[in-house]
């Protein structure tokens, strides 16, 4: 049979605000346990949640960037479960009231056309702490440094078909939280994680199979390889004749694995109402207009301009302005060398496959922006041709130095002397009297192509150093001559 | 010193009639002498106390002292005390000392006031009579056998037994002007939002509101003083200026209308209590108000309502006690579930359970349209009665209690029953609106107070009423050891 994945993601997204969604406590990554908390976190008897109001405007600026309804009257909402983590027995979360609601984003699949996929909603919600079940000799220790850290939790549609979709989806969501400076965007830190409902039905059936939600995925790989092998694990079941049951799984990357998270028997009943200390939200168009106002460039009005103003191909537009990053990168070579299509072949073709075979971000690139727009200064400017460019690029991504001094130190400067080359095509037909006559018996039109074999022997012997062009021309005047 | 206002004890304190040392150290051991009897206590701080005074006093000295400046008063033990146990008179936190002072606590000792000691209280202010305290009824100090109502019961019974001039209460469903109406005393609840939360153990916070319990209504607004004000550390609390509740006590009551619900004068009403009110309102009347009869027609559904909202907001705000962080831990736990369920099994009291297992049901799935959302939906009906009846007249007034105070043990079977004690203070808590309680007479030597409500932010109105009121009657001069039996009011004939 044939079938067809149904995928939604629910992306929490931890916003960059100073202090935390409801107390003053700093808000940050990597501080010794329970040192970042006050009495609002750590649950005293007591004592009462303030609501930050930048948490507000970072989650408004979040909805007018995609362009969904903002929210004018939202309301705060207590989700009531009991976990040592949770201090207070409940998570302050919206419910019925969200502060963002319908909107979309667009995406660009892998046969480039676009694709619109829809968001239910994204809602203000505070996150809970840690427990920490090492180093405590079978003790549990609860670390509050995170409680009450603000999150936005954004929902989509389950309108993506593929992993490949959900991968693009999330990191459109990801170049937008970044661009408007809502979020670090930093995945390992979990500053942006993503739970994935995932469901298959057979092609054609309009009802929705029973789906599994995959917990915590927090990198673009991941989202990809825990869709997909729970997509195989789905199909698997289906096919044997088994039923898929609803249920929490959590990915293990290291056996490339989904298993189910235990104790999922008790339905929860999370028991939601309207939390009785905090006011509901209420904000005017004035607020709203304003922060439309003060967004930066968007990552689609980046990559209209990316073709309007630089003449980049829209496929081309769209791969460099995705993440704000790669864009600001791109945007960056284009200063030092003034070309935007060879930056632009550059970054999405030799930088970003050593960035996909060493396996790194662009904010990790070992190649700044201003070495890559030199390199591409001395390709325009003749003094290295493509092959040299190459090796530069290699010896830079190895951080051998600046770019004219790894140019001396291997002989890569391109050979324009015309004598020189002329030496050197003279050699080569000299030495190949069986090919040379093989190019004077074929037809006129025939021989353009059989100079091939020529070009390379000359560029072999100049160790690639030798101008393209100028051997091009004397190969095909000596020749022609011949015949 | 028994008895004395605060008032007279300001004006001791400037005229160095006695210091605020000697003062506190009098009232901490008429305490330890004397409330074996009325438990009205939990714990007394008298450290903290002494050395409060002994600042009191420096500020005394060099003539920059607030009326409350050495001035003893008793925190209801809900009210978080830096460095002091608040137990909320429950097991759960028998052992809890909190890292940090209530907003109200904390207004109180800058302006000077000097705490000795956290008094007793319903179990995390569930209840109505006092009697559901992990530690003990408290007595009613004007009759041994009677409860001196609750939660606030305990704050109550240090007042009426003359160990402090003042304490402070908290009424979610009636919880200060019960007890103050039970133990002849002038309490208010201020409009929801006057007085920060910050600090206060919550019950149901959209109904929690603290306040002061006195002898006369003078005392009671210089308390309300000191107490009230926005405070940005509770989102609820109100961003409005604090007037001076004690500028308009001596206005005249000249063209004042006051409304007489006829709901507050139905067949659950005590005869004699009634016959107490309505000696009241003439006396009112005769101060120059006009009295005009008006409706609450929703006031029978405010019991149900409110025992919806009340207990889903407490099923809410109490999970937090489960064991982890502080109070009280059950023994050996054998995993996380066994924590959680005997802890607070073992730690809380029944009234407390009743109160989690009918909001937790509230609140269920299934169930929350029928019972949370109806409920809040009475509420607008009760808010919007209100409303209108505020619009014809300036206050509103009746009973406080159906009874005087009943005998000890005599409602604990029944928490029904219980529930019905609180019929005509619940919806102010529901409404948000101010209320008061004033003493108005005696029945069988049980005292009975007089109900005032009045419009968001009318305290000043309530505490002129109440304080003029006071200037042409004595019950709230009275006390349990100025005679040994009050004359009832048609003796009196008042």
């Amino acid at each position: 049979m044939s079938w067809e994945i149904v995928i939604g993601l629910e992306i929490h997204v931890q916003l960059a605000t100073k202090s935390k969604l409801f107390s003053g406590a700093k808000a940050g990554f990597g501080a010794a346990p329970n040192t970042q908390t006050t009495l609002v976190d750590l649950g005293m008897p007591g004592a009462l949640p303030v609501f930050n109001q930048e948490a507000l405007r970072m989650a408004v600026a979040f909805g007018t960037a995609i362009d969904a309804e903002v929210c004018k009257h939202s309301v705060f909402a207590r989700k009531n479960y009991f976990y040592p983590d949770s201090p207070k027995g409940y998570q302050t979360s919206q419910m019925d009231h969200p502060i963002v609601g319908l909107g979309h984003l667009d995406i660009q699949l892998e046969d480039r056309s676009i694709k619109r996929i829809g968001v239910t909603r994204a809602h203000l919600e505070e996150d809970a702490g840690k427990s920490l079940h090492e180093d405590y000799d079978g003790m549990t220790g609860i670390d509050l440094n995170r409680s009450s850290t603000p999150l936005l939790e954004i929902v989509s549609e389950p309108d993506m078909r593929n992993a490949k979709e959900a991968v693009a989806y999330m990191r459109k969501m990801h170049a937008i939280v970044t661009t408007i400076g809502i979020s670090d965007g930093n995945m390992a830190e979990g500053s942006m994680r993503c739970d994935a409902n995932v469901s298959i039905r057979p092609k054609g059936q309009e009802k929705l199979g029973t789906r599994a939600e995959l917990k915590n995925i927090n990198s673009f790989k991941f989202i990809e390889r825990a869709i997909n092998v729970e997509v195989e694990r789905q199909i698997d079941i289906l096919e044997d004749g088994g039923k898929i049951v609803q249920e929490t799984r959590l990915y293990d990357s290291d056996k490339n694995e989904t298993r189910p998270m235990r104790s999922k028997e008790e339905a929860n009943d999370y028991r939601y109402f309207p939390c009785p200390d905090l006011l509901p939200i209420e904000i005017d168009d004035a607020y709203i207009d304003a922060i439309r106002q003060s967004l930066p460039e968007l990552p689609d009005q980046r990559s209209a301009r990316f073709v309007s103003q630089l003449g980049l191909s829209e496929y081309d537009a769209s791969v460099l302005s995705a993440s704000r990053t790669l864009a600001d990168y791109f945007e960056a070579v284009v200063l030092v060398c003034n070309d935007a299509k060879l930056s632009a072949n550059w970054v999405t073709g030799e930088l970003s496959k050593y960035m996909n075979q060493h396996n790194v971000e662009i904010d990790q690139v070992p190649v700044t922006a201003v070495h890559l727009g030199q390199l591409i200064n001395r390709i325009m400017d003749d003094t290295i041709n493509s092959k040299g460019a190459k090796a530069v690029f290699d010896e830079l991504w190895n951080q051998a130095g600046e770019v004219d001094a790894i140019i001396d130190a291997n002989g890569l400067k391109q050979v324009s002397d015309i004598g020189a080359i002329e030496a050197m095509v003279d050699d080569v037909i000299a030495s190949s009297p069986k090919q040379v006559q093989q190019y004077a018996d074929a037809e006129v039109e025939k021989r353009g192509k059989m100079l091939g074999f020529f070009m390379g022997q000359v560029m072999k012997a100049s160790k690639g150093s030798a101008n393209p062009g100028q051997v091009n021309g004397l190969l095909k005047k000596k020749l022609d001559l011949l015949c | 010193m028994t008895h004395k206002t605060l008032v007279q004890i300001a004006k001791d304190l400037a005229a160095g009639k006695y210091s605020s040392r000697e003062i506190t150290q009098d009232i901490i051991a008429d305490i330890k002498a004397r409330d074996t009897v009325y438990n009205s206590f939990i714990s007394l701080s008298e450290d903290l106390a002494l050395g409060q005074a002994d600042a009191a006093d420096a500020r005394i000295k060099v003539g920059n002292a607030d009326t409350l400046t050495g001035v003893p008063f008793a925190h209801k033990d809900l009210f978080c005390t830096q460095g002091h146990t608040t137990t909320a008179a429950s097991k759960m936190l028998a052992n809890f000392v909190p890292p940090y002072e209530s907003t109200v606590g904390q207004r109180l000792l800058s302006a000077g006031a000097v705490c000795v000691g956290k008094t007793n209280m319903d179990e995390f202010a569930m209840g109505s009579s006092n009697e559901s305290s992990f530690f003990g009824a408290v007595k009613n100090p004007w009759d041994l056998n009677a409860v001196p109502g609750g939660s606030s019961g305990g704050s109550a019974a240090a007042v009426a037994a003359g160990f402090v001039p003042a304490a402070t209460g908290t009424d979610t469903g009636g919880s200060i002007r019960q007890p103050a109406s039970f133990c002849n005393l002038t309490g208010i609840k201020p409009t929801y939002g006057r007085v920060s939360r910050f600090g206060i153990i919550a019950y149901a916070s959209s109904l929690d509101q603290a306040g002061p319990m006195c002898q006369t209504a003078e005392d009671a607004a210089i308390m309300l003083n000191a107490m009230a004000g926005f405070d940005e550390q509770d989102s609820t609390s109100v961003q409005q200026e604090t007037p001076d509740f004690t500028a308009e006590l001596n206005l005249p009551l000249h063209g004042l209308k006051v409304g007489l619900p006829k709901e507050f004068f139905g067949p659950g009403l005590n005869p004699q209590v009634a016959e107490c009110i309505m000696a009241a309102v003439k006396e009112i009347e005769k101060l120059g108000a006009q009295i005009i009869d008006i409706s609450l027609p929703n006031l029978e559904l405010s019991i149900p309502a409110y025992y919806v909202i009340a207990p889903s907001e407490a099923s809410s705000n109490l999970s937090r006690f489960d064991g982890v962080r502080y109070g009280y831990r059950c023994d050996k736990p054998e995993n996380l579930m066994d924590l959680y369920c005997r802890t607070r099994a073992e730690g809380f009291g029944t009234e407390v359970k009743r109160r989690i297992m009918v909001g937790t049901y509230a609140l269920s799935e299934g169930y929350y349209d029928a019972y949370y959302v109806k409920a809040q939906r009475i509420r607008r009906l009760i808010k919007d009665d209100f409303a209108r009846a505020l619009s014809q007249v300036d206050v509103i007034m009746g009973p406080v209690a159906p009874t005087p105070a009943f005998d000890l043990g005599s409602n604990t079977k029944d928490p029904v029953a219980m529930y019905l004690e609180d019929i005509y203070t619940l919806s102010a808590n529901m409404a948000g609106i101010p209320a008061m309680s004033a003493p108005a007479g005696f029945v069988n030597g049980r005292p009975v107070g007089l109900h005032i409500m009045g419009n968001y932010f009318a305290e000043a109105k309530l505490l002129n009423i109440a304080h003029q009121y006071q200037q042409v009657t004595d019950w709230h001069l009275q006390t349990p050891t100025s005679n040994s039996v009050p004359v009832s009011n048609q003796e009196k004939g008042a």
